[in-house]
């Protein structure tokens, strides 16, 4: 077919680009988690939990000079305020690193919708909405659970699987895979991706460059191989799709195909780990879910709550005092739905995980606007995930809790996590 | 007994319709509506109340008949 002249030279070569601003990148141990937090430090990746609670009680609002300066809210009703204030706390980025994009990206941002602020972000989000809806990833169940299935007769034979490595991370890589019709054998790419954008923000700023480089070259190169061979799928939607009667931008196209990509697996992937790590630890809650299955519904929910896999982030718009602090403009905030779910002042008992707990309104897929537009997706793939798993493996235990390894940065699950299955 | 959705704060999380299909339905894009005139048959008060108790941006309401 012949070229979409959106596609035909690189988009990304246009000259007169506005730039980020970048700053000193710090690592190294954390002083004092109230002054100088770093959600990157293997500290907060073990356990994030207990420094949560304690800034809960202490702080509420933790600071950090790392990242060119950044925010800490811990507790729910701060947390949930930020998300629903989009006049004063931007999206123009969303993952908390050591650049920030330029304001000219606004309202736009470099993945549409998750980084786009009013107006805009609606008309974005509404393209994706029909894709995502419960009916919509329905339809996606049999082959999930096909798959499900799959993976669990390959532990034939075996007796300690990786749950992170040989189940939890295929199952959403497999799904937005087919849903964006990408080629299923190039999984093992996808996860390259995704520690690169969620974990390498780190790095030397060269290295972080070129690592992303290639994951828009993966891109670019799969939407003209949509556009000689166009399919029904969710990357042919995009490149036909029209905002007042145009089509989208090329960076729109491809920064949502980024965001598709990124967001939808890292985070079931995690969420899937962290449900079967609770499980594999806590013999009374997995005996009771397999003896009562209809509870799986409210368990997930509850997982959901208290190892939310996602944080978010915001730029401060301009200068201002927000609940005493001095926040400056272009300051991150770091989103913590995770320490909004563990809230004592919004949940009962918020440390426990009671499986059957019945009013459960968590913040795991974000509040207001942003609310996760694969919430649903998720939901049915970790939902599906747990039922094959606990049909087919009923017994289960650690291995070795000593060798459960978690990601770092933004979103959290483990991703080394060998279970005894028989 | 009968359920509404604020569609100013509704964000289609979708917990009224997973928790009480009976009383809520999702629209094209996902968002929640009531189904028919919203008043909650006998027996599914309980649904009703979960589905209050469970959105997370508190756009689910259940008015009480006096």
């Amino acid at each position: 077919m012949a070229g979409d002249e959106r596609f035909t030279d690189d988009y990304r070569d246009r000259p007169d680009q506005p730039l980020g601003t970048r700053n000193e990148i710090i690592t190294g141990p954390v002083s004092d988690w109230a002054t100088d937090f770093s959600h990157l430090e293997p500290e907060w990746s073990a356990d994030p939990y207990p420094i949560q609670d304690d800034l809960r009680q202490r702080c509420p609002i933790a600071h950090t000079e790392r990242f060119g300066g950044g925010w800490l809210p811990t507790r729910y009703e701060d947390v949930a305020a930020i998300a629903y204030d989009t006049e004063r706390f931007s999206s123009r980025a969303i993952i908390m690193s050591n650049f920030r994009p330029p304001r000219e990206l606004a309202p736009v941002g470099g993945s549409p919708p998750i980084s786009s602020d009013p107006p805009f972000h609606h008309e974005a989000r509404k393209l994706l909405l029909p894709a995502f809806t419960k009916a919509a990833v329905g339809r996606q169940e049999p082959a999930t659970r096909a798959l499900c299935h799959s993976l669990i007769d390959a532990f034939e034979g075996r007796d300690v699987v990786d749950a992170a490595g040989d189940y939890a991370q295929h199952i959403p890589m497999r799904v937005i895979a087919d849903m964006l019709g990408f080629p299923p054998e190039d999984g093992p790419q996808f996860r390259t991706f995704v520690e690169n954008t969620l974990e390498g923000v780190n790095l030397p700023p060269d290295e972080r460059i070129a690592r992303m480089t290639k994951l828009f070259d993966y891109l670019v190169a799969q939407v003209h191989d949509h556009l000689d061979h166009p399919r029904e799928d969710l990357t042919t939607y995009l490149i036909n799709a029209e905002l007042h009667g145009r089509k989208l931008e090329p960076a729109h196209v491809v920064g949502t195909l980024v965001l598709l990509l990124i967001a939808g697996i890292d985070t079931t992937w995690s969420a899937i780990g962290a449900s079967l790590w609770h499980l594999a630890k806590t013999p009374r809650d997995r005996e009771r879910l397999v003896a009562e299955p209809g509870l799986l519904p409210a368990a997930t929910e509850e997982f959901l709550r208290a190892y939310a896999p996602v944080t978010m982030a915001r730029l401060v718009q301009e200068d201002m005092q927000w609940r005493g602090a001095g926040m400056k403009a272009d300051d991150w905030i770091l989103l913590s739905f995770p320490a909004a779910n563990r809230d004592p002042a919004q949940f009962d008992r918020a440390d426990e995980v009671i499986i059957d707990r019945q009013a459960n309104r968590h913040a795991a897929f974000g509040l207001g606007i942003h609310r996760c537009v694969g919430s649903h997706l998720a939901r049915m793939e970790l939902r599906t995930a747990l039922e094959a798993w606990l049909e087919r493996i009923p017994e289960f235990t650690l291995d070795d809790p000593s060798a459960v390894t978690w990601s770092a940065g933004q979103i959290r699950g483990p991703r080394t996590l060998p279970l005894r299955i028989r | 007994m009968k359920v509404q959705i604020s569609s100013e704060r509704c964000q289609g999380h979708g917990r009224c319709y997973d928790l009480a299909p009976g009383l809520f339905g999702e629209d094209d894009e996902g968002y929640g509506m009531v189904l028919g005139d919203g008043i909650v048959p006998p027996g599914q008060e309980r649904e009703a109340r979960l589905a209050v108790s469970n959105c997370p941006e508190h756009a689910v309401e259940l008015l009480e008949e006096t």
